[in-house]
């Protein structure tokens, strides 16, 4: 239903802790509209920098526009502290284990699934490395319906690329994408280039996937981070996040 | 993480952290995305003591090529050092 001046919103954002991968307690940020529903859920997959700032104001842009949004963080099982300080240190190791994340990812979508104000309908959405995991957790597991990647590099990786942490290429995972696909990207960025955006695409379409991509000219990585003003790009972002809402009503529902 | 490019050497020495002076015990050098200069990567050195938790840390975050300026002020500096403690 379109909002009204008239109608009456409200919102929950709190920290919760929850079982994720391997039933390991979580911390995630989590927010939803006042009111019984139905409504439909997102996972929002932080980036390399971590559970920052700008992931819990999108977390709750997601509930302010009617969704039950949940943003595990992704580093909390390897210290507790100032987010840069952490991210700092993930920095160095390398990352979070690919595994883990898509664990975590589905324990948040089984969480959010099983409240009794969900529609059962839940979509997953990540930038950066974010964007890459948030891809992988679509094709490996069966618990989304919707996945918004956005400029997430190492989605297409070189055999010299691959680590313990991340053994597979995202790509290859492809043939098994269960939900249709949304992709914003900027041709100036160089994770991903264009042409490994190109790469990503040609596999989808040969498994017959339903995507969408977006390729913005005059913007580059991080295009939509309003708090990194080399990044951001007010126009492209202003028609990115349209996009990004006009794709899960299309597939989850609200508003 | 998003490049692969990180770099470690062990260290010795202290180092003056948002809470006080610690011991460093090891540098970790990458070329990724910093938290606080406006780039995309950046060429980013946190000096840690990894055993002290994670605010024990000084970070840089430099461009290529202050980096590379940073790079060869320490060594010209080494250099002069060793010259002088060997009285040459």
């Amino acid at each position: 239903m379109p909002y009204r001046t008239d109608h009456y919103e409200g919102m929950l954002a709190e920290t919760a802790v929850i079982p994720g991968a391997d039933g390991d307690p979580i911390y995630t940020y989590f927010a939803r509209p006042l009111g019984t529903g139905p409504f439909p859920s997102v996972v929002l997959i932080h980036h390399m920098p971590g559970w920052d700032t700008w992931y819990k104001e999108a977390t709750r842009k997601f509930a302010s526009r009617g969704y039950a949004a949940i943003a595990p963080d992704l580093y909390c099982r390897v210290a507790q502290g100032a987010p840069e300080d952490v991210g700092a240190k993930v920095r160095a190791e390398g990352g979070v284990p690919d595994d883990q994340v898509v664990g975590d990812a589905a324990a948040c979508a089984r969480f959010l699934r099983s409240q009794t104000y969900s529609n059962g309908k839940v979509g997953v959405f990540g930038t950066c490395s974010g964007g890459r995991h948030a891809y992988l957790a679509a094709c490996r597991s069966t618990a989304f319906d919707a996945v918004a990647d956005l400029w997430g590099g190492g989605v297409v990786m070189r055999p010299e690329d691959l680590t313990e942490k991340r053994p597979v290429a995202p790509i290859d995972y492809t043939k098994d994408l269960p939900c249709p696909l949304l992709g914003l990207f900027g041709e100036d960025d160089r994770a991903p280039t264009p042409e490994q955006v190109a790469i990503h695409e040609e596999e989808l379409k040969k498994h017959g996937k339903q995507y969408e991509f977006t390729m913005y000219p005059g913007a580059a990585h991080g295009f939509f981070y309003h708090d990194r003003p080399a990044a951001y790009r007010a126009e492209q972002a202003v028609d990115g996040w349209q996009k990004v809402f006009a794709f899960f009503r299309q597939h989850l529902g609200a508003e | 993480m998003c490049t692969n490019i990180v770099e470690h050497t062990p260290l010795a020495g202290s180092g003056k952290g948002a809470t006080g002076w610690f011991k460093v015990a090891q540098a970790h050098v990458t070329y990724d995305h910093p938290f606080h200069v406006d780039l995309e990567h950046a060429l980013n050195i946190d000096f840690t003591n990894d055993a002290a938790g994670v605010d024990a840390r000084v970070a840089v975050e430099l461009t290529l090529d202050s980096a590379k300026n940073l790079a060869a002020a320490i060594l010209a500096a080494v250099d002069r050092a060793e010259r002088y403690e060997s009285g040459a």
